[in-house]
């Protein structure tokens, strides 16, 4: 597996039709299709239930090269947001009952329009989250002042943390990562986040390090707080535990090593009804860089548009409110135990 | 016949000894699935449990299983080696003690 895109190997799996035609082949698995095992619960279609966040990916750019990324994210892609698709998400936040804007990529912070977006946002009174992987704090100097940044604007900071071990967090998300995330938590804790009787909120978020299916939320957020606490005085809010869904690199992976067939086994046997029922697409509406709407951020990377009105330029509320959520195979990793959302476990 | 007597594949099976003995194969199951259940030890302490013990009676269904069991409830590689060295320990101690069984005879027969 080599640290770059898969659209800079030219691999087939940077086509999502390459990947559905994977993912669509579950009768040879003998995998029942998501949208039938979704109709035995009652659950099909699948609806929303009123629109409450939304998730703008504002670029495929970023410093680092995960292993298991299912944006197929890179220093290579230079897909980016404009100022002007962002001012069309700002004129739909306004418009609709929103209360939530989740800011994701690659890494968010290099659109060279990502803090007048945050600053636009924070001014229209919602919460805003930023995923941030930690490392470009320090990538380049114009973002050591992010955490000052983050905490101007009262920003809920997320941060992948695979594991608090170099070598499990190394292994999936590049070598050095760990050492330099340890170290942006601490900035961030020095500006407050994270810290008691403060209302700067970090939470990281845990994805396993391989095919296996995650633990119980609880008990590996005090896991992590301990291990964290003990061995490099950090602290954080909550941990939320994240399914890696078959998608884009975490399919490469699953391919490569062989584990494909064993991994969506376990992630249909552990089919949860009542996660099911909070999946969240049903309160999430997904932005793409380029203003195509989505379902979930992962409908978006395998270009599983909405049907209707999808451009960000053409929001329709309503016509939102009422539309069949599209699903493929790739929906069993949310549905999986606990369940799985971009806010953790779900059930 | 299978080539080999164990078979991966069997561990997915295990639910269908209930075919041959129905009565006494749902009562070991629901025992097995309270005892890992979150009691004064939780079910994370549990898993690492089983996994030492897998080792100890090589079990090789066991240890893929409770293998699996353990990544999932995240502990790290120091961890699950340190949990076979608490079974290999033992294994080893339990040979080793016999030694003064073998002492005392020999103690017995000499003069």
């Amino acid at each position: 597996m080599n640290a770059s895109s898969l659209l800079k190997r030219h691999h087939t799996l940077a086509n999502p039709e390459a990947q559905i035609e994977v993912l669509d082949n579950a009768d040879a698995l003998g995998i029942l299709s998501f949208a039938h095992k979704m109709e035995t619960f009652g659950l099909f279609p699948l609806r929303p239930t009123g629109i409450d966040i939304l998730q703008v990916n504002v670029g495929k750019m970023c410093n680092q090269v995960c292993k298991h990324c299912h944006v197929d994210a890179g220093p290579d892609r230079k897909e980016i947001m404009t100022r002007e698709t962002m001012e069309q998400c700002l004129a739909a936040i306004k418009t609709s009952e929103i209360t939530t804007v989740d800011l994701t990529g690659g890494a968010p912070e290099m659109n060279p329009h990502f803090r007048w977006f945050v600053e636009e946002i924070v001014a229209l009174g919602k919460r805003i989250i930023v995923r941030c992987n930690l490392t470009i704090i320090l990538a380049n100097p114009k973002y050591h002042d992010l955490p000052e940044f983050f905490k101007k604007h009262k920003v809920n900071v997320v941060s992948s943390l695979p594991y608090f071990s170099a070598r499990r967090t190394n292994a999936q998300r590049g070598e050095g990562v760990f050492e330099k995330s340890i170290q942006a938590l601490k900035m961030l804790n020095t500006v407050g986040y994270g810290q008691e009787n403060t209302d700067l909120q970090l939470d990281l978020v845990y994805n396993p390090s391989g095919a296996f299916l995650p633990g119980d939320q609880q008990g590996l957020e005090n896991e992590f707080k301990a291990k964290l606490w003990d061995g490099y005085g950090i602290r954080f809010n909550s941990l939320f535990t994240i399914t890696n869904l078959p998608v884009s690199r975490f399919l490469e992976y699953l391919v490569h090593s062989g584990n494909y067939e064993t991994y969506m086994q376990e992630l249909v046997n552990a089919f949860n009804p009542t996660a099911a029922a909070n999946v969240m697409c049903r309160n999430t509406i997904s932005v793409g860089w380029d203003g195509y709407l989505y379902d979930c951020d992962f409908n978006q990377m395998l270009d599983l548009k909405v049907s209707e009105k999808n451009h960000i330029s053409q929001f329709d509320l309503d016509l939102l409110n009422t539309r069949e959520i599209i699903l493929n195979q790739h929906c069993y990793g949310c549905t999986a135990g606990a369940g799985s959302s971009c806010g953790g476990a779900i059930t | 016949m299978k080539d080999t007597y164990y078979n991966r594949e069997d561990l997915k099976l295990f639910g269908n000894v209930t075919d041959f003995q129905k009565e006494l194969g749902e009562k070991f199951f629901d025992y097995y699935g309270s005892v890992f259940k979150d009691g004064a030890l939780s079910k994370r302490e549990k898993s690492l449990i089983a996994l030492a013990v897998a080792h100890a009676i090589q079990c090789p269904y066991c240890i893929d299983a409770y293998t699996s069991d353990s990544l999932k409830q995240g502990y790290d590689e120091e961890q699950m080696m340190e949990a076979v060295h608490v079974a290999a320990a033992i294994r080893g101690g339990a040979s080793l003690v016999h030694g003064v069984q073998m002492m005392n005879q020999v103690k017995e027969k000499l003069m």
